[in-house]
């Protein structure tokens, strides 16, 4: 394994390892993603019929919100101890650190999507979710790479910074909008009567783009960014 | 691997804005000694420690570690910080706690790395129970541990002494003579003279950024450090 790689993979079993231990972040995470789903639920299903198309915004506002709440608490974490210092201060590549954390991330954040994606199907009559989930899948997986690169880059700047709990969702959603858009688009193509698959290929497409551009820019910036 | 036998902070500043952290610090220390870096609180140690870390840019001037002075993957490799938080997991046991770092620090056996370093901390008992779960003076242990990890050329101590009683003061001062004895450099900031007399072979003062004067023999150390404190007030 290369040292890039090897260096990501220790800082991504660290991360799970306290997670396993505390579940502080899988829970909070879940338990605000599920409410936020049932508020919506409450607010959009009327006599056992939910509002068209409603499954796929309510899906990814859910994965915005418990997103940034995910990522805050991660970076909450290295800040107490001031574990992110130790972390800089190795002869590590910094990047590799990034990619470690984000993979953390990305982790956690999917596995509450597993339990939201059959949730959110029951409640709004929205079965198709789970009628291609290979291209569900696909959607999800591209979605929330794209959204979490930005998230743990700013994560990671703002972990000093007095108001970083403000800050992340004012400087994290204007900039993810492409990806939120993307996923919603994507979503809802899986879930027309006859799915749209060459429309859901095409925001795939798209999103892996997002993802390229963003986890470039943000390896590029990283280092000089943490290294105050 | 790089190594240096000398650390040269030459006419160092750093800005936070308008505010002046530190203005133009100079020193050096050698290998085989232990510098003391005193001052009142905010007098501007602990940024001059993440500057010779490499955590921190100074605004103007630098820092030598030898012939390097670009902040390198490899020069990070020779440099041990123990800050005044722990930079330790408290989730993690301590045995996970050290085998990460010395994961991190490339070790090709970070389990027995972890161990040993364990036996040296007298913690070998208490390795697989969670930091979270240690007293201060465990928990300062283990982090010394976790900075001495990869045998670093430079330690860089901030406030070790913080919450220790009498028997982990005298622990540490000891473990700090053996790395003396071993040839590492070793810079401590402390705004406490007392509990390190006897320990520098040299003293910088700090305060408010400003550098008053750097003092050998521990008569002028303890004569320098009360008109600094006593002007601090």
């Amino acid at each position: 394994m290369s040292g890039f790689l090897r260096v990501a993979w220790i800082v991504l079993r660290k991360d799970l390892t306290v997670e396993v231990r505390s579940r502080e972040v899988v829970y909070t995470t879940l338990f605000f993603a599920v409410s936020c789903v049932l508020v919506f639920a409450f607010a959009l299903v009327k006599e056992g019929r939910a509002l068209e198309d409603a499954a796929a915004g309510i899906l990814w506002i859910a994965i915005a919100f418990a997103g940034t709440l995910a990522l805050g608490r991660t970076f909450e974490r290295e800040r107490q101890s001031e574990t992110l210092r130790a972390l800089l201060l190795a002869p590590a590549d910094r990047p590799a650190i990034y990619v470690g954390k984000l993979a953390g991330i990305v982790a956690l954040l999917l596995a509450a999507e597993a339990i939201l994606v059959p949730l959110i199907a029951l409640l709004f009559q929205a079965a198709g979710l789970l009628a291609q989930p290979l291209w569900l899948i696909a959607v999800l997986v591209t979605g929330t790479l794209g959204y979490c690169a930005v998230g743990t880059l700013f994560a990671a700047m703002l972990v000093r910074a007095r108001s970083r709990d403000v800050l992340l969702p004012v400087l994290l959603y204007p900039i993810t909008i492409p990806v939120i858009i993307a996923g919603v688009r994507g979503t809802a193509a899986l879930l027309e009567p006859a799915p749209d698959l060459p429309m859901v290929r095409f925001w795939v497409s798209l999103l892996v783009a997002f993802d390229a551009v963003f986890i470039t820019l943000a390896l590029w910036t990283f280092e000089p960014l943490m290294t105050e | 691997m790089i190594d240096f036998e000398e650390l040269a902070v030459e006419d160092v500043s750093r800005h936070f804005g308008r505010r002046k952290a530190l203005s133009k610090i100079t020193f050096t220390a050698r290998a085989g000694s232990i510098l003391g870096l005193l001052g009142p609180n905010g007098a501007g140690k602990s940024t001059l420690l993440a500057i010779l870390g490499t955590l921190l840019l100074p605004t103007s001037g630098r820092v030598r570690y030898g012939t390097h002075a670009d902040a390198s993957a490899d020069l990070r490799a020779r440099i041990g910080m123990l800050g005044h938080d722990l930079y330790l997991y408290p989730e993690l046991t301590a045995r996970e706690n050290l085998a990460f770092f010395a994961a991190l620090y490339g070790d090709a056996d970070p389990g027995g790395a972890a161990d040993r370093a364990l036996a040296r901390a007298s913690l070998a008992e208490r390795a697989n129970d969670p930091v979270a779960s240690f007293s201060r003076g465990m928990r300062q242990r283990v982090a010394l541990e976790r900075a001495l990890i990869h045998g670093p050329r430079l330690l860089l101590l901030d406030e070790p002494f913080t919450g220790l009683d009498e028997a982990s003061v005298a622990a540490l001062l000891a473990r700090l003579r053996d790395l003396k004895t071993q040839g590492a450099i070793v810079v401590l900031a402390t705004h406490d003279l007392d509990v390190a007399e006897g320990l520098f072979d040299r003293a910088v003062f700090i305060r408010d950024g400003r550098m008053m004067e750097a003092v050998t023999g521990s008569e002028a150390l303890r004569a320098t450090y009360r008109a600094v404190m006593t002007k601090a007030k």
